[in-house]
């Protein structure tokens, strides 16, 4: 329920804390983010800014998709998302957000798509224990028991099996900003994020709590 | 690497790093906060290894004192490291000098290397190659 901004995963680096610590640190191309449009409680059930990211050029979009950005009087962009905020009165639909949103040292949220790991094992997927290598082994990666036999009759919910793994929204909680450059429309983030190179990702403040 | 990740990297790495390589000995400056206190000190030893680029790029420093070995890796950039100096340019023939490691005193030595009249000859236009083939330096 915080203000937030879209952006791109660039890549990952280091930087030296003050007492001459190695800290790895994300990059991300932050904003500039312009407003679309305005949700508010009374209309829409409730508050929320739609803010856009990475502009496209006018041939690559189509029609329908031109009619919203002509309301709105914003030129294209590829990605758009909702961020809920307390008070969207502050706001005006075609005003742009950038990376000044963020201060230095202050919390954020990272939302993004992580990398695919295909049809992954237990070991992988679940991080199970594997088997022994050699020595007549013939149980290297196997997801172990099922479970009992006559009774219960099934395998219970939720027990550890390969199946597909990453290529799924996920969000890492807590990460500080080290470094913002309004220029650049750099943000550096203390951590790592989700997703590869050049990946769509949604940072928000941390959500004030109590 | 990406084009905004150098350019984060470039604004905070050393400029002034003096060339040396593996089998060089070199004397490493380090900061050491003590509590207020700083002070300067010093690593003196064969560099070893050099790995990694760009503003990751660290480098190891390996010593014997008291008859016990000891290595110290150091992260090229680092504000802790005040400054490297070469001692002494060494001959070594690999870049990862990881041997030196089992061996002790006499064969833990490098040789120097030395500029070589011969080589320069080479590089330089056969002006004089006579008298610097023949006459390797006017001390001998």
């Amino acid at each position: 329920m915080s203000l937030g901004l879209l952006g791109k995963k660039i890549g990952m680096s280091q930087i030296f804390d003050e007492d001459g610590r190695v800290v790895p640190v994300t990059l991300i191309e932050a904003g500039p983010c312009p407003i679309l449009q305005k949700k508010e409680k009374s209309k829409d059930g409730y508050d929320a800014l739609q803010i856009g990211f990475d502009p496209k050029p006018k041939r690559l979009t189509n029609k329908p998709e031109m009619g919203r950005f002509t309301k709105s009087n914003v030129s294209p962009v590829r990605y758009m998302r909702e961020i809920r905020i307390q008070d969207v009165s502050k706001y005006e639909v075609g005003q742009v957000l950038d990376v000044e949103v963020f201060k230095k040292g202050e919390k954020v949220d990272v939302t993004g798509i992580s990398k695919g790991r295909g049809f992954a094992g237990t070991v992988k997927r679940h991080h199970t224990s594997r088997g022994p290598e050699s020595h007549g082994s013939m149980y290297h990666r196997g997801p172990g028991s099922m479970g009992g036999s006559a009774d219960p009759s099934r395998v219970f919910k939720g027990k550890a099996l390969p199946g597909h793994m990453g290529n799924a929204r996920c969000t890492t909680l807590n990460l500080q900003v080290g470094k913002t450059d309004k220029e650049k429309n750099l943000l550096v983030l203390r951590g790592s994020v989700p997703g590869h190179m050049n990946s769509y990702l949604i940072i928000r403040k941390r959500p004030k709590v109590g | 690497m990406k084009k905004q990740v150098r350019e984060f990297e470039a604004g905070m790495m050393k400029t002034e790093i003096p060339d040396f390589k593996s089998g060089d000995t070199i004397r490493v400056s380090v900061r050491i906060v003590e509590g207020e206190k700083e002070r300067v000190q010093h690593f003196e030893g064969v560099c070893i290894r050099r790995r990694g680029g760009g503003m990751r790029e660290t480098f190891t420093v390996r010593r014997e004192s008291y008859g016990v070995g000891m290595e110290r890796i150091f992260p090229m950039h680092s504000p802790r490291v005040e400054s490297i100096e070469v001692l002494r340019k060494g001959k070594v023939r690999r870049s990862k000098l990881y041997y030196l490691r089992s061996l002790r005193g006499k064969r833990a030595r490098i040789a120097e290397l030395k500029e070589t009249p011969g080589a320069k000859s080479l590089k330089q236009p056969p002006e004089s190659t006579d008298e610097t083939s023949q006459e390797p330096s006017p001390g001998e």
